[in-house]
């Protein structure tokens, strides 16, 4: 399927941030990689000064389409998700209707295959119509097209520990993983922001870091109890860093999601009450953060997940408690990452290379992404400049959201280029074009 | 001074500022004809999101003592779906040439959102928002404060400020918008403030508080109180298990007859009651307490205008060095019956 992408040859990039080498790129593989490499009509890229790393995969997007194409459709999402370094997608079950059935999943699956950007794979709802009260049909989301490997009702909690539980032990059946978005929901009714010293002064109803890791807690002691595999999403407070350290101590198969938000903002940007700042869950104190980091550096953390999350303008023009909870994330998640974590020493480009893609392919259990960088494999693979630093501004991003939390910081670390499946679907920092392969698949197959 | 949107960051030169403006507005009140012509030609809009009868007059009673002219805008049903937004509501008024919006709303925070976007040019005055502040209804509550206190100094209150008054303020600090403007306000004017109130209804965080923090009445009393301020508890806290019953709240926490009379056991005869209104009389204040000759709760609510027209008249004009038109002389020595009623 890769066979009419064309020849690239990537002259001195940095493998992984090592020593510069020159990789040859044809057919929708690495062909070769070593120095001096020559090859007759490939297109030269000089890459001098790049770090090459493996294209990254987001385990947490949301592309709201079907139904909230007013916020962001897939080929806009997938676009904003190339220009960010991306190469695969998980395309959270939140829409509408929400992804809880084959048909759905098929639907946003051929949708990504159309737009042609990067690998785009849907994530099942747990429960129909994420109300937690029944299953959803989670073997034939597995079964269908889409090969869904990952299940969550992101946004709402699977808080009844009994559907909780069965939805662990069921999706072993096909190797799947439950995504919980671990949030009490009685402890957390009307919550507005983190539950704190800065909520007690500006009068919003708190958000305990206690309701998301009681929810962790339970949770793991159930993947344990059961032998099935737990993703925690989004992974916000100290305690939930803790008590997955702890788990995985102990064996249990866990892994963990940190948002790039959650690895530079605190609850103190919340006192300008700008809804650009609310999120679920919400920002956090500076302790926090800071083990958060931590976190992510000695593995407890296995990977950065954007939870990219475009509103239309409207649902955050408004007052704090009428706007909509989330941010966008994909077009700047590679130079937060690299600001909080390697600027500050705590993680090299191979630990960022793990945490961006290694780790993520595996827990979405995609075969062909996240793979080494080394001849033979997919050229799923992003050049990064290290030294560029830019400011962000939403109005020049792919995405149709406008509300980045990063709005006029200046950040280091530039997409030059991303190879999907052999193919730039962007070049010199902007996008080129979709894979040829998109051409062959109309939006409407499944 | 643009804008009045909380005190939390209200600083000391201004909070006095607009204490004296006040007590140079409250002699207007004492005059036949009560009204000034210094905001005349300009628009106040009271724009409230939440049905608040008494503070709406007492900014429509400030605005036409001096002169402006006064929109009422109710805006309920205020959710993005069902009316009109925020930001349309603003522009709208914006159009409509409001100098001054005097905003209520519901969601904490939604003055700073008028006051930091280009929606509208207008200076704002915060009447109450969400769980957040209130800060006109606490420069009413100092100003009545710095009243009695400078009498019972034998000096007047232009100028001075609280240093070393002890007020407590019990009740409901949590959702309490007055409580906190309260602890700001009185910490920058120097007076010692007491919350008081079952661990339920106060704030995680609130050890941070520039103030003590007790959950027993009768001790706080026993250790001597200038001020006692007591805060309205909503019915609706009881079903959400913030205290067992109304009857158990107002034993602990009441102002009741039992109370009023350890007032006098203790020899504190200088104490006063204050309510921001409107009360639960026998829930948490005894009808006997709100009726003494301590309560000053009309006080509060007369001063209340006086305070919002200092508010009003220093941010609508202009230079806010200015002292008031029409300078009268400041209230030397309040006969203290006017603060008590």
């Amino acid at each position: 399927m890769a066979g009419n992408t064309g020849t690239y040859l990537i002259q001195g990039a940095a493998i992984l941030g090592g020593d510069p080498a020159d990789l040859l790129v044809r057919d929708g593989i690495i062909a070769e990689i070593g120095t001096g490499l020559g090859a007759d009509g490939a297109t030269v890229i000089d890459a001098a000064g790049l770090v090459v790393l493996p294209g990254m995969v987001d385990v947490h997007t949301h592309l709201r389409e079907p139904g909230r194409e007013d916020a962001e459709t897939v080929e806009t999402g997938t676009r904003a998700a190339a220009l960010g370094g991306y190469t695969a997608v998980h395309a959270m079950a939140n829409s509408t209707p929400v992804a809880d059935t084959a048909g759905v999943v098929e639907q946003v699956y051929t949708l990504g295959r159309a737009a042609g950007w990067v690998d785009v794979r849907p994530v099942g709802a747990v429960t129909v119509g994420l109300a937690g009260e029944q299953l959803a049909e989670l073997g034939a989301m597995a079964d269908s097209r889409a090969r869904v490997r990952m299940f969550s009702d992101d946004g709402i909690c699977v808080h009844d520990p009994v559907l909780m539980r069965r939805a662990l032990e069921y999706v072993k059946a096909f190797d799947g993983v439950v995504a919980q978005h671990a949030q009490e929901p009685r402890l957390t009714a009307g919550a507005q922001m983190n539950e704190g010293d800065v909520s007690a002064v500006l009068g919003l109803t708190g958000w305990p870091a206690v309701a998301e890791e009681s929810i962790i807690a339970r949770d793991v002691l159930l993947a344990q109890h059961v032998g099935s595999r737990l993703h925690v999403c989004h992974v916000s407070t100290a305690g939930s860093v803790e008590i997955i350290r702890w788990a995985k101590e102990r064996g249990i198969d866990v892994t963990a999601e940190v948002t790039p938000h959650h690895l530079l903002l605190t609850d103190d940007l919340v006192r300008s009450y700008d809804p650009v700042f609310k999120v679920n869950p919400p920002l956090r104190t500076d302790a926090d953060v800071q083990a958060l980091r931590a976190g992510l550096a000695d593995g407890t953390i296995d990977v950065v997940g954007t939870d990219h999350a475009p509103h239309p303008s409207e649902h955050k023009e408004c007052e704090w408690a009428q706007a909509a909870m989330g941010m966008t994330g994909l077009e700047t998640a590679l130079s937060v990452v690299q600001h909080a974590m390697i600027e500050t020493g705590l993680m090299t480009w191979a630990d960022f290379a793990r945490v961006t893609s290694t780790a993520a392919a595996k827990i979405g259990r995609l075969d062909d992404q996240g793979r080494p960088i080394e001849a033979g494999e997919p050229a799923n693979i992003i050049l990064v400049d290290p030294a560029a630093r830019w400011t962000v501004d939403p109005f020049q991003m792919a995405t149709m959201g406008r509300n980045s939390p990063f709005k006029g910081r200046e950040l280091p670390g530039k997409v030059v280029a991303t190879f999907f499946r052999g193919h730039p679907t962007v070049l010199d920092g902007a996008l080129n074009t979709p894979h040829p392969d998109a051409a062959a698949t109309p939006a409407g197959a499944a | 001074m643009k804008h009045l949107l909380s005190t939390e960051d209200l600083s000391l030169s201004n909070a006095i500022r607009i204490l004296d403006t006040a007590e140079e507005m409250s002699a207007v009140g004492e005059r036949e004809v009560k009204k000034l012509p210094a905001l005349r030609g300009r628009t106040v809009v009271n724009l409230f999101f939440e049905d608040s009868t008494r503070t709406r007059i007492s900014f429509e009673a400030a605005a036409k003592r001096l002169s402006a002219d006064v929109i009422n805008f109710a805006a309920k049903g205020s959710s993005v779906s069902k009316g009109e937004s925020l930001k349309d509501t603003a522009q709208t008024l914006s159009a409509m040439g409001a100098d001054a919006v005097v905003i209520r709303h519901w969601a904490s925070g939604a003055p700073h959102r008028l006051a930091a976007t280009d929606w509208i040019d207008a200076a704002v005055i915060n009447a109450g928002d969400g769980t957040h502040e209130h800060p006109t209804q606490a420069l009413l509550d100092a100003f009545t404060m710095r009243r009695h206190w400078a009498r019972l100094a034998g000096t007047g209150s232009e100028g001075t400020d609280l240093k070393g008054m002890r007020v407590a303020i019990a009740g409901d600090v949590l959702h309490s918008r007055v409580a906190r403007s309260n602890v700001w306000l009185l910490r920058t004017l120097g007076a010692e403030v007491t919350l008081v109130a079952p661990p339920t209804l106060l704030p995680v965080g609130v050890d941070k508080w520039p103030c003590s923090v007790s959950y027993d009445l009768d001790q706080t009393l026993a250790n001597g109180v200038d001020a006692m301020m007591m805060l309205r508890v909503q019915g609706e806290r009881m079903n959400a298990s913030f205290f067992p019953s109304t009857r158990e709240y107002s034993r602990r926490w009441g102002f009741d007859d039992n109370r009023l009379r350890a007032l006098d056991d203790l020899g504190m005869t200088d104490t006063i009651i204050m309510h921001p209104g409107p009360m639960n009389r026998g829930l948490e204040i005894s009808a006997a307490a709100a009726d003494s000759p301590r309560s000053t709760v009309l006080a509060q609510v007369r001063n209340g205008v006086s305070v919002r027209m200092a508010a009003l008249y220093l941010l609508l004009s202009g230079d806010t060095r200015e002292p008031a038109p029409h300078r009268v002389p400041a209230y030397a020595a309040a006969p203290s019956t006017k603060e008590s009623n």
